[in-house]
């Protein structure tokens, strides 16, 4: 009996997965970069070679110049900073709180509380865009971080307790009994033995609640568009005019956008890749 | 101090009943092991006596306290788990002592505790390692200390041996004997293996389908079944079980013999033929088809070669027959 080369073993096998997943790097990166490229670039040549890397000629800082001169900028940078964290946070928490009394307890109405909280990652948190700006008018809420926070916590609970009480159900029900045993509060069962074996999973949630939030353009421009709250998505729209755009702090403007998202998730992907504590509980 | 009395306990879950009603008294000292196949509920009684579950109705003392709604940590008692349960992010030695500093004992006391658990169980050299550094038999010495530093007065055993290899299983099993030996304290221990009931025991419970079938000493069990149950599930081989013509001429609906109190000769009352024999060195078992009873297995000592397809002849010994009524009881004469 023969058995089927394994694909990796064909040399040409594997040059067509490497081809595959080099176009979808290709695809995946090359906006980006063509952003960064042009944000060094002067607005002439943006447009007429907007495929070249900047050179002697067309190398240009007056895009960041403009940003960076525009003061309120970093403001923007600030609120963004604000409402993104306040909103993981938020939901990590409750999720996390979540997770853990559905995971745990038995008690009537868990599985319909589940379901409930599930259906949320099917319905679009913006169908319901024109009931929220009527409750943020009525209670006051207009132009706070408090409502950009309470609304993406809303928009990132179902898939955190979704993923984390899944997550949950897998620690080992010995240890937290172990620790029941031992005296433990329900508390310091969830705080100090499960939260830390589902570390990974808690840093999965907190990356994929991070960028939509930081990227949404569509919430700050409802609620929060007054210049105390503005976030940078939205910052970056003031050189966006009817007639002239100013294409270089555009460019600019979204390039530094990326940075401190950047370092949130690579923050969060080193807990990701630490948090696995294997082999404790066999 | 640790003595253990179940009145009446009940446990469903929904409208399946888990437990019906078990009674059951544990001498301050002893060493009860519940046993049973998986599902009997055995587990479930241990996890209610630990305080982890609640009972239906009925009630627990322990050391003549009533326990019915008291929570784990105020019961006096400490559980080993099968699969250890070593809190990860903690030391052996703060694993062992966290109980001691929740009850908020001093600093100095609690490492006198555990500097004297781990020296009865040779784990000095290891207080300041993480359990994922540890071996499997080394994280089940640990659960062990963590229960002793408590000085329970009943200490709990789930299963604690399935998750080691087979000589690890051995040596730990020695290592709970002599424990119950030195310490003398109440131990209830639940276990799916005879081998591990029968060797650690004072006291077997054999449980079934929530029901206690039958509460003695191993050697009792073994030589004095109540029920056909109990017959079949002590011994190992297990039991050979024999109805129809054979049984009725002893008045009995079944009868049953044990592999090791069958005499093998040329001529017997059965005549059968070998289907498998399996030589072990010590002893030799026989697996012996016999026309209108099936197969019927029979311990010889030592290695006798007997060929599969040969005939054999097979006796009971005189007094070694069990008797068995139509509802599986056993008769006594």
């Amino acid at each position: 009996m023969t058995f089927p080369a394994s694909p990796m073993r064909m040399p040409l096998a594997r040059a067509a997965v490497h081809a595959v997943l080099l176009l979808y790097t290709a695809l995946c990166l090359g906006p980006v970069l063509l952003v960064v490229m042009n944000s060094f670039k002067t607005r002439a040549s943006i447009f007429s070679a907007p495929l070249s890397l900047p050179g002697p000629g067309s190398f240009d800082l007056v895009g960041y110049m403009t940003v960076i001169g525009q003061g309120v900028f970093l403001n923007y940078f600030v609120n963004s900073l604000i409402v993104t964290v306040g909103s993981i946070a938020a939901v990590l928490l409750f999720g996390a709180m979540a997770a853990f009394a559905l995971s745990e307890y038995r008690f009537r109405g868990n599985r319909a509380l589940g379901l409930f909280l599930a259906l949320g990652i099917m319905v679009p948190i913006r169908l319901g865009t024109v009931a929220i700006l009527d409750m943020m008018v009525a209670s006051r809420l207009v132009n706070t971080h408090l409502a950009l926070i309470l609304i993406y916590t809303a928009q990132g609970l179902p898939i955190a307790v979704f993923i984390l009480s899944e997550f949950m159900a897998g620690v080992s029900k010995d240890l937290k009994d172990a620790g029941r045993i031992d005296g433990l509060s329900e508390y310091t069962i969830f705080a100090r033995l499960v939260l830390p074996l589902v570390r990974p999973a808690i840093a999965t949630v907190a990356v994929f609640t991070m960028i939509p939030i930081w990227n949404d353009l569509w919430f700050p421009l409802i609620v929060a568009p007054g210049e105390a709250t503005k976030t940078v998505t939205l910052g970056a729209q003031v050189f966006i005019g009817q007639f002239v755009t100013n294409w270089n702090a555009v460019l600019a403007a979204l390039s530094l956008a990326i940075l401190p998202v950047l370092l949130l998730y690579l923050m969060f992907s080193r807990q990701l890749i630490r948090g696995i504590t294997a082999g404790a509980v066999k | 101090m640790g003595s253990l009395q179940l009145q009446a306990v009940r446990k469903s879950f929904g409208k399946v009943d888990v437990l019906q009603g078990i009674d059951l008294d544990v001498a301050d000292g002893e060493f009860v092991v519940f046993v049973g196949p998986s599902g009997c509920g055995k587990s479930t009684l241990l996890r209610i006596i630990a305080g982890l579950d609640e009972q239906t109705s009925g009630n627990l003392r322990i050391d003549g306290k009533v326990m019915n709604g008291v929570p784990p940590a105020k019961r006096g008692i400490a559980m080993v788990f099968q699969s250890y349960a070593l809190y990860p992010h903690l030391t052996v030695a703060k694993n062992m002592g966290l109980a001691l500093a929740q009850e908020g004992m001093l600093q100095a006391a609690i490492n006198t505790r555990v500097a004297a658990a781990s020296a009865l169980l040779r784990l000095d050299a290891l207080l300041d390692r993480r359990p994922a550094e540890l071996s499997g038999g080394q994280r089940q010495r640990v659960a062990i200390g963590r229960a002793i530093v408590r000085q329970p007065s009943l200490f709990l055993f789930d299963e604690p041996l399935s998750n080691l290899d087979a000589a690890l299983r051995v040596g730990t099993r020695i290592e709970i004997a002599k424990l119950h030996r030195q310490l003398g304290a109440t131990m209830v221990y639940v276990t799916h293996d005879q081998i591990e009931a029968m060797t650690l025991a004072d006291r077997i419970v054999v449980m079934n389908a929530g029901v206690i079938e039958q509460v003695g000493r191993p050697i009792d069990l073994y030589n004095r079944p109540a029920t056909l149950f109990v017959a079949g599930f002590i011994g190992s081989p297990t039991m050979n079980f024999i109805g129809g013509a054979d049984a009725a001429r002893v008045n009995a609906t079944t009868i049953g013999v044990r592999p090791e109190h069958l005499r093998v000769a040329p001529e017997g009352d059965w005549i059968g033929q070998v289907s498998h024999a399996e030589h072990l060195g010590a002893d030799t078992m026989l697996y012996v088809e016999v026309p209108e009873i099936g197969l019927v297995t029979a311990r010889i000592l030592g290695d006798v070669v007997h060929d599969v397809g040969d005939r054999v002849g097979l006796t009971p010994q005189s007094g070694k027959i069990h008797r068995f009524d139509a509802d599986g009881r056993a008769i006594t004469p």
